[in-house]
């Protein structure tokens, strides 16, 4: 692949829990059209790394650029999470409304965008991701593949440039499955996907790397 | 293009929340909702004669039954109100001393119940209830969202009105997570007693959940930040108040001014 990076990390080092270091010397860069497969054994700090990448954690060395800008600061991140969306590995953590509707319509609202066109992108999107209809379902009574398929709408409501996805089809069954791999595979965006399965990482990914307690590798 | 706008209308009127049907007021302002309630309280509250409170408890239940209210939610509302109201007609006219020799209703033993004291019982009775039913009646209906952008437009400050609809959704979210601890206790054969056992589980309990609480609410914050979230919710301006909205307000004055032309008139 070609072009100039979106992201690009270079010698980020990570530390949590008080100074215990979870990731050193990681080197990325994720170009334009690409899907990154990120594997790697449980706690080896893939999360870490996605979060990383939009400054909802600090690096404690090591640099983090988007869109060929080195960030920093906060002010430097939150432009960049307008343009980066992030799948949370926990989707309880990214519904927070009541509503389905009013949860994916947030994203679009805080970018400016007005109530009724918000409303046609939640109509939209949860048609593209299988769930017709779920307006005004309460986020935390759906079902655990449910909450994923709208986590998911959550982030393609506003449509991001590139895609984090912290284990996108865990807990799906295989139609659900099936139905978000293709709906990835048609999507353009370039993105980097964490997942412990193999079946979705041949189906999805260009590239693959391999994480663990020595750093990233190629695979 | 009108069908997005008809489906903007659906997603985001009060009145199309499922189980929330129509009523009166559902179309009105929620600002203009919101003041008439909060004025017509502060009204209910001032008056003191038995006449003008009944006068407001009938405008109340009109407003009430103009509001087409969920029925069952209205009940469990008012059920722990009016037991509460049984507590207070119940104590009241026995700690309020008679001022006549004449005042005095009943003796049980050393205690003596005053005409005062149920009279005032009374006014509190039906305060109590007026500032119940017009609040159900005017701002019940309200969706969170609807009632964040009613409290901003009346100028109370982003950061508040954010703290408080945060506070509505998340008391549901700390409830289901202790009903979840407690589940997992349970299926493991726990059984509060008086033990230290049982004393260090609940402890843990309460430790785990205010700890889980506190980690969760960054975790959202950040989920939040991740979708262009800068500390208030983004609100867009109500459209300015409507004909319909100038006749519930005059409505509403009328009915203060009655009520308060009675308190005149009675006194
Ligand atoms: N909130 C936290 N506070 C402190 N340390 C954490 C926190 N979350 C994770 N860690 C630690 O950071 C390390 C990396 O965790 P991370 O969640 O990134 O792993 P992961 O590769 O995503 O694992 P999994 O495959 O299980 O999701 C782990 O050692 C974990 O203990
Ligand atoms: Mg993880």
């Amino acid at each position: 692949m070609s072009g100039e990076p979106l992201i690009g990390l270079s010698g980020v080092r990570v530390a949590r829990d008080h100074g215990r270091i979870v990731l050193d010397g990681i080197d990325l860069a994720v170009r334009p059209g690409e899907r990154v497969g990120l594997v790697g054994p449980n706690g080896a700090g893939k999360s870490t790394l996605l979060h990383v990448i939009v400054g909802l954690l600090p690096v404690a060395a090591g640099q983090v650029a988007a869109f060929g800008r080195p960030c920093r600061t906060e002010r430097e991140f939150a432009a960049v999470r307008r343009r980066v969306g992030l799948l949370f590995q926990d989707s309880d953590d990214q519904l927070f409304c009541p509503t389905v509707a009013e949860d994916i319509a947030f994203g679009p609202l805080n970018l400016g965008v007005g109530r009724a066109e918000a409303a046609a992108v939640v109509t939209r999107t949860l048609a593209r991701v299988g769930l017709a209809g779920f307006e005004h379902r309460i986020t935390y009574r759906l079902s655990g593949g449910e909450k994923r398929l709208v986590a998911l709408a959550t982030v393609l409501a506003m449509d991001p440039a590139v895609l984090l996805l912290d284990e996108p089809t865990t807990g799906l069954d295989q139609e659900a499955e099936e139905r978000m791999l293709a709906l990835l595979l048609s999507l353009d965006q370039a993105m980097v996907v964490v997942s412990h399965e193999p079946r979705v990482i041949d189906r999805l990914a260009t590239r693959v790397v391999h994480l663990d307690r020595d750093g990233l590798k190629a695979a | 293009m009108a069908d997005h706008a008809s489906l903007a209308d659906r997603a985001y009127s009060p009145g199309a929340v499922p189980g929330a049907r129509a009523g009166l007021f559902s179309d009105h302002d929620p600002r203009v909702r919101l003041a008439v309630a909060l004025v017509g309280c502060v009204a209910a509250v001032a008056l003191q004669s038995l006449g003008a409170l009944a006068s407001a408890l009938a405008i109340a239940l009109l407003a009430l039954a103009a509001s087409r209210p969920d029925l069952r939610r209205l009940r469990g509302r008012l059920l722990s109100l009016e037991g509460f109201m049984i507590m207070v007609l119940v104590t009241l006219p026995f700690t309020v001393p008679a001022t006549a020799p004449d005042g005095i209703l009943l003796q049980v033993g050393p205690f003596t119940a005053s005409g005062d004291g149920l009279r005032r019982a009374f006014v509190i009775l039906l305060k109590a209830n007026i500032v119940v039913l017009l609040l159900a009646a005017l701002i019940g209906g309200l969706e969170a969202t609807q009632f964040g952008r009613a409290l901003a437009g009346l100028g109370l400050p982003g950061r508040l009105v954010t703290l408080l609809l945060m506070t509505v959704r998340y008391m549901e979210v700390l409830q289901r997570d202790y009903a979840r601890l407690r589940r997992s206790m349970r299926v493991r054969g726990f059984r509060a007693r008086a033990d230290r056992h049982s004393l260090r589980s609940v402890g843990y309990l309460i430790g785990m959940l205010l700890v889980r609480s506190f980690d969760r609410s960054e975790r959202i914050l950040d989920a939040m930040r991740c979708r262009g979230f800068n500390g208030t919710f983004r609100h867009d301006p109500l459209d300015a108040a409507g004909g319909r909205d100038a006749v519930l307000a005059l409505a509403a004055a009328i009915a203060v001014v009655a009520c308060v032309a009675v308190e005149v008139a009675v006194r």
